[in-house]
This record gives structure tokens, C-alpha cells and sequence, in this order.
């Protein structure tokens, strides 16, 4: 507990110098922090009104401030608050946390970043905690497929899609420069510096660095419940660094063009924490990432009808695995694995009336994995997806079909080959707003698709199984939407949407038993039938003239069932609850604002079997926040105060891997501008 | 809101439900029921011990939690289990513990730490516990090793390095056999059992058998059946005999060893193995004649329930040595609760019970003890 002292006393300092900051200015220009952030607010909803409204998929928004208010560290944590999501969490700052879209799996979830898919083809899953929301502008969920037409064929290729964008700099007036420093800090060692400036370069081009440092012991304390007794310790092997640097260079983003090029790095030691079990807490697995990609965007519009656009990346993971526990006749069990990506995209649109669009798009992909294990096959994949898409909008109604093409060809250097693989997919989804008068619109969407066995599914020694074929998943989605800018009363905008829908997944890729209990296998054996409802309704208004607030529910229900041939009837799958929700409220008041969210999570299973022995109780953290922004000419200081799980509560999301109970962080961030110089002579 | 305040709530659970499953009682004079050691998936935290009571005929699950009432469970992955005497081991390997218990209270007696620890096998007052590794944590130490404990004092009292990874172990003719697996090292697996002489406590020799040996299980002529798992592709599992009278393979079998129980002259043997081709599981049932060490033509199932899909895994076997009753564990997907099969000495099914998650490991508590 020591090395937290000198994490809190630099905060201590910087607080002291804030107040001292603070002290004396007038309350006056607390209006112009609150104009500012009105006008952001404004022009991040000009654009996300119409996607709402108009959407022929369910799609979820975290935006601007509304995810800097929202008591998380990383996309992972805001995920939480989309229906339909269950964030799996092995608890504390390095845990793996992924994310499971309407009971279907992690890996039929595409992640993208800046418009591009983050891959894995390791195991296909991303682990979202590692995104830091310091950068973030927006995320957004999309079940089925992101609508419209100039988007890769990659974009149509999975059950659902988490799209992160990453902030664009603004420079307004003769502002040249910005410069963002920030220091978070809190519970169980954490420290975590970010600075970033934004440079602009041209009259429509800027750039930007972002670095970020993390650093947490991770020690927290919890009770857990082990066989009939409560036991208290403190979680051990959870310490974490890690270091990001981005760079970027926007270009212009307009209707006729826009690019952007992208440069990401990460590298990270953690250590991995066991499964809380009679008799054993300690755990010296540790886990050495490095991942590094490239990548860029160039869209065109030629003349009036048509326009196209390419992206393409390059990627590069290491992943090192130490465990000690494991003595070999070569030293402890120490695993690398190294995979790269390439990956091009070219992708065309054209309007054949003023009502009908056609899209086609075609992805190239190549992916291949080394590793030091014992029997490895070294494979690589090449994918070449084709995707042609067709819009059809007429004045209340809107219709988007489209076929997916997808070749995969597998080559190993050594052992057995995975089959290659050809497939067509189809896809079709509309909106329709039946009365003009009602802002109330009907969307459904059907969606045929799979997702490609992993290269561990695949080819890991001992439980590979290369004879594995691709598992699929089909939904049908029907949901009303409505988003609504009510004028200048209390509440000011009201957004509201609900959807039921039926999904199937067969032929899912799972371990069973083969010989023994060491010689696992995957196949395709299970099937799973989900009926599920998710509901958000978000409000946001304006009390007197400096009070903004926002509320925001969701409520998911899944009835997630097995339905494997010989399977007991009626089982809810794992870790699937049947009801779970959220509830956010935060309110500004000039320029300091509070936020409170409840999430919920019912009760769930750890296996297959629904009995007591695998019962999972329920979970509900409070978090809540204190925000303060203070802005003096063309400096803006903000300070943040977070109380996560408030009623330190003790709850795991994976059976036996305790979650953190109450802790606390506190950020400080400051930005402050540079105007160009006036040049002499002018 | 209101379906979130009202489900909200955590439940109590209360204390789990006492009656056990009722199975046709049986009155026998020499044994009075048996244990079976579930050993529950990795981080689960599910190993749960069940005894059967053939006076009353009742199968109680989860005797542990109940005899210890505030305990922390028996623990993750149970890996053995032995009666000797008055009281019941059981080896849990994650855990990194053997659990003593009062064999009728099912009472903790001690619960004695060993890292890894694996298999047990009892001689002349003392247990030996074999251990996948004998020190944990020294990158150049990967040798296994095993641990003698006092069953008075239940302490351990020696040790001795033995090959990599040891399994199972038996004692014959005051000598302790281990079988050397080197499962940590694929493909470089160990062949050998290590010959350990009780009295020094030193490993006197080795004895080539065969890659990544198992279960090691004696019979009353002095021969040792020793399985080897293969190494999962290309060489595949086999059954040797060892003659411990010349220390070395008398014969082998290609047979697949789930696991074995050895009974007067026939070794009860269920084994399965894993096609690469069709991705399913081939399962066997086989009898040997230990005297002619030649397998029987007919099987310890006569009344259908070999046939394919009517037992998922057949895991563990037991003979109960009075009725001569055959005990067949399915572990089913691993995942959800098993069953446990019971065959009369004619091969029709008697009775069957749900157990908990991989049923694995019996154990008979006699009646005199």
C-alpha cells in the first residue's frame, strides 16, 4: 500500500494548485464553458438525430461528454451501458474484458476503430479493454450490420459491430495548436498520464499524438464467497503497465473527400490472476503484449453519382505467455505467438436515381500466425470478401439488401489444413415511418452470416480440430424507433427504441472432452436459440437557464436457450442473465455537473446445467461522478471525481474472479490552445 | 425500472436440500457403501465427494460441504480419493491439498498442503501422494516427486524425486512404482516407472515401459497394469503388463484407458479415444483374464448400454468387490452434472443416479473398518 502515497500526493499538489487557480475568478464565465458545451453537444446531435431516427438497425450511442461523464476508463466499461451487451470482465484495470452482443458470442462481434476492423485472428475475440475513451469521440453498437452503402465488405461480415471513432481536432479561428495533459490517478495504484496535441497543418488537415502511460498494482481487496464461507483477501497478480501512442493525420472530411491516416502502438505486462478457489488465491502466469498496426482512409466523390474509397492496414501482435507454474524440460512454460494482418479495401456507390443507390464493395485480407508450440502448423489465411449492396429511400421508407460473398483460402506449412470455404450471405433491412405526422418509426432487419473458426479453434495443439467449419448465426430483428428534438421546454430531446428479436446459432464451435480431461477438442456441436427485447429511452433537457440534464434506461431481456439435439430442455445458457438494464442520470449545473449510473445484471448460471451448484446471484454497482470545467480564454481545466460500485458491493462476472468493490479516481485534465502567430509583413 | 427493483434482490439460498436420491437398498456383510470423488472443471471449485449408503439405500451428494458446514468446499478438481482405515483421502489438485476426513462423519480431520499433488496409493500405515512437481517455481527442476504422510500423524514425513509429471502409483512387494508421464514437455514424454524401495525411500531404478504413462494398478500375481496415453496423434495409447519379478514388460494391449478397476482375476477396463477423422469419440469396453492376460470375448454390459450415445463418457470404473457389482461413471460433456451407472455381474443395468460435474474416482468403505 505504500507505492499509492506518492500517486496521491502529486494529485494532492495538483488539486492544491487548482483551487488556488480557481480562487477568485468570477462565476461569469462559467456561461461560456456551458455555451461551449452546448455547442457540442448540438453538432454531435445534428448528426446522430437522423442515424437514430432512420436507422434500419438497432444502433446505440455513447457520444462527446456524455462517455467523459461516464465512470469509464476504457470502451469496455462503456459498452456496459448498451442493451443487449454482456461485458464478460475477469475483474480489475488488466482483466480481458470482451463483449457478447444478444447471447451470440464474442466473436460474432466485429470491433472497429476509425472505420477499420480491429482483428484477432488468434483467438477472434478484442479485448476492449485496452481502448482507452481518452480519445474517443464515439461509440456506437450496431446489431446486425452499420447501414449504408461506402463501407468495407468486411463491415457486412459480422452478427453485430462496435464502431469506436476517435476524436477529429477542431481548430477554430487561428487556433494552431492544442495541447491536452491529464492525470488520472486512484484505487489500487492506479496512475495514469495522457498527453496530446493537435496540430493543425493545413487549412483542412490537422494531426494529433495521443500517449498514454498506465500503471495499477491492481491489489484490491474483496470478499468472496468460497464453498459456505465468506472469504476476504486481496487479489493478487493484477499489476499492469502499459504504454499507447497514437499518431494521426486528418485530412479534409467533407462530402467530395476525406482521408485519414492512422498509427497505433501498444505494449503491455500484466500479470494474470486466477480463479479464486478453496486453498489456492496466488497466480504467477504473467502475459507481455505488443500490437502495433497502421492503417488509412481515402474516400472520393466523382461527379455527382458516384464516389468510391479505399482503406487498408497493416498489423503486427506479439503476445508473450509466461507460466512458472509449469516446469518444462526447457524451463518454465514460456509461449509466443506472433500474427500480422494486411488487409485492402475498395469500395464504390452510385446513385442510379435520386431514390436508389448501389454499393460494391471488395476486401482482400491475409492473416498468418507463429507460435513455439509444440506441433504448430503455422497457417496463414487469405479471405477475399465482395459485397454488393442496394439502398432503396423513398420519402417514409427505406430499404437496404445485401449479399455478402466470402472466400476463404487456409494453407498451413506443417499438418493438416483447415477446408477452404466459399459462402453467399444475404442481408435485408428497412425502416418505415407508417404515419408522417407520428415520429415514430417501424425497422426490422434479417441477417444470415458467420464467423470463421479461429486459428486456435483451428490449430492449437492438443485441442485444434482443423476439420472445423464456420459457425453461423441468423437474426431477425422488429423494433420501433423514435428521435425527437422537442423544442425549448424542460425536455429537449427524446429518444426512445425497442426491439424483439429471434436469433439461431448453429454449429457453434465448442470444447468437449476427448480422451481425457488434457485432450480437449473443439467441434461444431451446439445450437442455440435466443428470443431477446432491448429498450433504451434517453432524455435530455434544460431546467432554468443553467441546469442541463440527461437520463438514460435501457433494459435488455434474453431467453437464451440450448437446443443442441439430447440437450437438457429449457436450459438458460451460461453467464446470460435473463433480465439486465442500466440507468444513467447526470445533470450540469454551469460549470459543474454530477452523474450517477446503476448497472444491473440478474441472475445468471456458470454452466450448463441451471442448478443451484452453477447459480450466480445477481450484481448492481452505483457509480457516481463530479465533474468541474473551468475555461479562462484558451484554457480548459477539468477535474473528475469517480466513486465506482458506491455500496461496495462483492460480485464476480466470471465465476470465482472477484470484481473490485468501491474505489475511487480522480482525473485532472488541461488543455490549452496556441493561436498562430501574426506573420510580419501581412 | 420496476422488473429490475423487484428481481433485483439477492436471493438466499439456504443450506442445500438434505434428501438423497433413493436407489434399491442392498444388505451386504462386508461392505457398507462407497465414495465417489466428482472432480468438477478447472476454477469451478466444484470437486464435491458423494457416498452411497447400501443399508439405507441412498446416494447423498456433496458429503463434504455438509460434514463441514463454513468450509471453503472441498475444493478445484479432485483427483483421487482412497479409504484406508477409518478415514477418507481425497487429493484435490488445484487446490494444491489432500483432505482427511472421518470416513462416517466425513468430518475434516486435517487438511494436509501439497502442490500439485496428483494420485495416492496407501502401504504399512503410510500414504504416498504423488506430485507433478516437486518444487514449483525453479525453472530447473521439472521433476515430480512423491510424498509420504504418517496416517497417524498425517504429516509428511519424506519425500523423493521421482521422473516428470508421475500419475498414478502402487505398491508391490515393498517396492512403490510411480508412472513418469512428462505430460509438461510434449513431445519429449517420459517412459519409465520410477522403483522406488520403501524402507530407503530412494529411487532404485527405472523401468522402460512406454510415452506418457497413467494408471498403474496391481494384481494378485505380482504383475503391474500400466496404461500409456500415446501421444494423442501418431503413437497411440496402449496397456502394458509389467512383471515386477524381472522389473519389465511381460505384454501390452492396444487398448485406450479411460480407467480400470481390477477385481479377483478380471480387470474391468472402459477406455475411449478420440478420432481426428470423424471428431468423435470411439468408446470401448473390455474384460481382462489376468491369469491368461488374454482379453474376454464378452463385455461387463450385456444389456444394450454400450451401444453408442447411451453413455457420453464412460469415465470411471468400480467393482464393488462383495456383489462384484460394476460402477460406470459418464462425465457426459464435462460440463454439466454426470451419472453413475450401476451393473449387476450379469451386465444388466441395476439403478442409475445424477452425480455432480465429472464423476471420476470410487472408493468402498468396508464395513469392519
Amino acid at each position: 500500500m505504500t507505492d499509492r502515497k506518492p500517486v496521491f500526493s502529486k494529485i494532492l499538489l495538483f488539486s492544491m494548485s487548482f483551487a488556488t487557480l480557481m480562487a477568485g475568478r468570477s462565476f461569469a464565465q462559467s456561461d461560456s464553458v456551458q455555451r461551449f458545451r452546448q455547442l457540442e453537444e448540438v453538432q454531435i446531435r445534428e448528426r446522430l438525430v437522423p442515424e437514430l431516427r432512420r436507422s434500419v438497425v438497432p444502433v446505440q450511442v455513447l457520444s462527446g461528454l456524455q462517455l467523459s461523464r461516464m465512470h469509464s476508463l476504457s470502451v469496455a466499461d462503456a459498452v456496459r451501458f448498451f442493451s443487449g451487451v454482456q461485458l464478460k470482465d475477469y475483474g480489475g484495470i488488466g482483466g480481458l474484458k470482451t463483449v457478447n452482443v444478444r447471447s451470440m458470442g464474442t466473436n460474432h462481434v466485429g470491433v472497429f476503430y476509425d472505420g477499420v476492423q480491429l482483428g484477432n485472428m488468434q483467438n477472434g475475440q478484442v479485448d476492449l479493454g485496452r481502448f482507452s475513451l481518452d480519445n474517443m469521440e464515439l461509440i456506437s453498437l450496431y446489431n446486425g450490420q452499420k447501414p449504408g452503402l461506402l463501407l468495407p465488405a468486411r463491415a457486412y461480415a459480422s452478427a453485430s459491430a462496435i464502431y469506436m471513432e476517435s476524436r477529429r481536432p477542431v481548430f477554430e479561428g487561428r487556433l494552431a495548436r492544442r495541447y491536452r495533459v491529464a492525470l488520472k490517478g486512484g484505487s489500487y495504484g492506479f496512475v495514469n498520464p495522457s498527453l496530446s496535441i493537435e496540430q493543425k497543418l493545413g487549412r483542412r488537415i490537422s494531426a494529433r499524438i495521443n500517449s498514454e502511460f498506465l500503471n495499477a498494482n491492481g491489489r484490491y481487496g474483496f470478499r468472496s464467497r468460497i464453498g459456505t464461507t465468506d472469504t476476504s483477501a486481496v487479489r493478487q497478480n493484477t499489476d499492469i503497465w502499459s504504454v499507447r501512442n497514437e499518431a494521426d493525420i486528418f485530412g479534409p472530411n467533407d462530402s467530395l473527400a476525406a482521408w485519414h491516416l492512422k498509427f497505433y502502438q501498444y505494449s503491455s505486462e500484466r500479470g494474470l490472476p486466477r480463479a479464486i478457489v478453496s486453498n489456492r488465491f496466488e497466480a504467477r502466469q504473467r502475459q507481455w503484449d505488443d500490437n502495433l498496426f497502421v492503417q488509412g482512409k481515402y474516400r472520393r466523390q466523382i461527379g455527382r453519382r458516384f464516389a468510391w474509397s479505399f482503406s487498408g492496414k497493416y498489423s503486427h501482435d506479439r503476445l508473450r505467455y509466461l507460466d512458472p507454474e509449469i516446469t518444462t524440460d526447457a524451463g518454465f512454460l514460456n509461449n509466443l505467438f506472433r500474427s500480422d494482418e494486411l488487409y485492402a479495401s475498395l469500395s464504390s456507390q452510385y446513385e442510379i436515381t435520386g431514390f436508389w443507390e448501389i454499393g460494391l464493395s471488395g476486401d482482400y485480407q491475409l492473416n498468418d500466425m507463429r507460435a513455439n508450440l509444440y506441433r504448430f502448423p503455422y497457417p496463414s489465411r487469405q479471405t477475399l470478401l465482395a459485397a454488393a449492396v442496394s439502398r432503396l429511400q423513398l420519402k417514409n421508407f427505406l430499404v437496404e439488401a445485401n449479399l455478402l460473398s466470402t472466400v476463404v483460402d487456409e494453407d498451413v506449412q506443417y499438418y493438416l489444413q483447415a477446408n477452404d470455404f466459399r459462402k453467399l450471405t444475404p442481408s435485408v433491412s428497412f425502416n418505415w415511418q407508417a404515419v408522417s405526422e407520428v415520429p415514430i418509426h417501424l425497422r426490422g432487419f434479417y441477417k444470415e452470416i458467420f464467423r470463421m473458426p479461429s486459428f486456435n479453434d483451428l490449430y492449437y495443439t492438443f485441442s485444434g480440430n482443423s476439420f472445423l467449419r464456420p459457425e453461423y448465426a441468423k437474426q431477425i430483428n422488429l423494433g420501433l424507433t423514435s428521435a425527437n428534438n422537442l423544442g425549448s421546454g424542460v425536455l429537449r430531446t427524446l429518444d426512445a427504441q425497442a426491439d424483439v428479436y429471434y436469433n439461431k446459432v448453429t454449429d457453434k464451435i465448442v470444447a468437449v472432452p476427448g480422451q481425457n480431461l488434457f485432450r480437449w477438442a473443439m467441434i461444431n456441436l451446439d445450437e442455440v436459440e435466443i428470443r431477446g427485447l432491448d429498450a433504451t429511452l434517453r432524455m435530455a433537457g434544460q431546467a432554468g437557464s443553467k441546469l442541463d440534464f440527461t437520463l438514460l434506461f435501457g433494459y435488455t431481456f434474453q431467453k437464451a436457450i440450448e437446443t443442441t439435439p439430447g440437450a437438457a430442455p429449457g436450459q438458460q445458457i451460461l453467464y446470460i442473465p435473463k433480465h439486465s438494464g442500466t440507468f444513467t442520470a447526470s445533470a450540469d449545473y454551469g460549470a459543474a455537473g454530477l452523474s450517477y449510473s446503476f448497472v444491473y445484471t440478474g441472475e445468471r448460471y456458470a454452466q450448463k446445467a441451471n442448478i443451484r451448484s452453477n447459480y450466480l446471484q445477481p450484481w448492481y454497482t452505483h457509480d457516481l461522478s463530479l465533474h468541474y470545467r473551468a475555461q479562462s480564454g484558451r484554457r480548459l481545466l477539468s477535474v473528475n471525481l469517480e466513486v465506482n460500485n458506491m455500496l461496495n458491493q462483492q460480485y464476480d462476472v466470471v465465476k470465482n474472479f472477484p470484481m473490485p468493490g468501491r474505489n475511487y479516481r480522480l482525473g485532472l485534465s488541461w488543455q490549452f490552445d496556441h493561436a498562430k502567430r501574426e506573420t510580419h509583413g501581412l | 425500472m420496476a422488473m429490475l427493483v423487484l428481481s433485483g434482490c439477492r436471493k438466499d439460498l439456504g443450506p442445500e436440500p438434505e434428501e438423497g436420491q433413493p436407489v434399491p437398498a442392498e444388505t451386504l456383510n462386508r461392505v457398507s457403501g462407497f465414495f465417489l470423488l466428482n472432480e468438477g472443471n478447472m476454477n469451478m471449485n466444484k470437486a464435491a465427494l458423494d457416498y452411497f449408503d447400501y443399508g439405507t439405500g441412498t446416494y447423498h451428494s456433496d458429503v463434504f460441504s455438509k460434514g463441514n458446514p463454513g468450509s471453503s468446499g472441498l475444493g478445484d478438481v479432485g483427483n483421487d480419493v482412497a479409504v484406508y482405515g477409518s478415514k477418507v483421502y481425497v487429493v484435490v489438485n488445484v487446490s494444491n491439498k489432500i483432505e482427511v476426513l472421518d470416513a462416517r462423519t466425513y468430518k475434516r480431520l486435517r487438511q494436509i498442503n501439497l502442490d500439485n499433488c496428483r494420485y495416492i496409493t496407501f502401504s504399512g500405515g503410510k500414504a504416498y501422494v504423488t506430485a507433478y512437481l516437486g518444487v514449483v517455481g525453479d525453472p530447473d527442476a521439472p521433476q515430480g516427486s512423491v510424498s509420504e504422510i504418517d496416517t497417524a500423524s498425517l504429516s509428511i514425513t519424506r519425500r523423493v524425486t521421482v521422473g516428470r509429471q508421475p500419475e498414478e502409483l502402487a505398491v508391490v512387494g515393498g517396492r512403490l512404482f510411480v508412472a513418469n508421464s512428462g505430460g509438461y514437455s510434449a513431445p519429449n514424454y517420459e517412459r519409465t516407472l520410477s522403483v522406488i524401495d520403501l524402507g530407503t525411500f530412494r529411487e532404485t531404478k527405472r523401468i522402460d515401459v512406454g510415452i506418457n504413462l497413467h494408471r498403474v494398478r496391481a494384481d494378485a500375481y505380482g504383475d503391474l497394469y500400466v496404461s500409456s496415453r500415446g501421444d494423442y496423434y501418431d503413437i497411440p495409447p496402449k496397456l502394458y503388463v509389467i512383471d515386477t519379478g524381472a522389473d519389465r514388460v511381460k505384454t501390452s494391449f492396444d487398448l485406450a484407458i479411460s480407467d480400470l478397476d481390477i477385481s479377483a482375476d478380471t480387470a474391468y477396463i472402459c477406455g475411449t479415444a478420440f478420432n481426428y477423422q470423424t471428431g468423435k469419440n470411439v468408446i470401448s469396453y473390455t474384460m481382462l483374464d489376468l491369469r491368461t492376460e488374454r482379453p474376454l470375448q464378452r463385455s461387463f454390459i450385456t444389456d444394450g448400454m454400450d451401444q453408442p450415445g447411451r453413455i457420453t463418457m464412460p469415465y470411471g470404473i468400480a467393482v464393488n468387490p462383495e456383489n462384484k457389482d460394476i460402477l460406470l461413471t459418464d462425465a457426459k460433456d464435462y460440463v454439466s452434472p454426470g451419472t453413475l451407472h450401476c451393473f449387476g455381474s450379469n451386465g444388466k443395468l441395476k439403478w442409475s443416479v445424477t452425480t455432480g460435474d465429472i464423476p471420476a474416482h470410487i472408493a468402498f468403505l468396508k464395513k469392519t473398518q
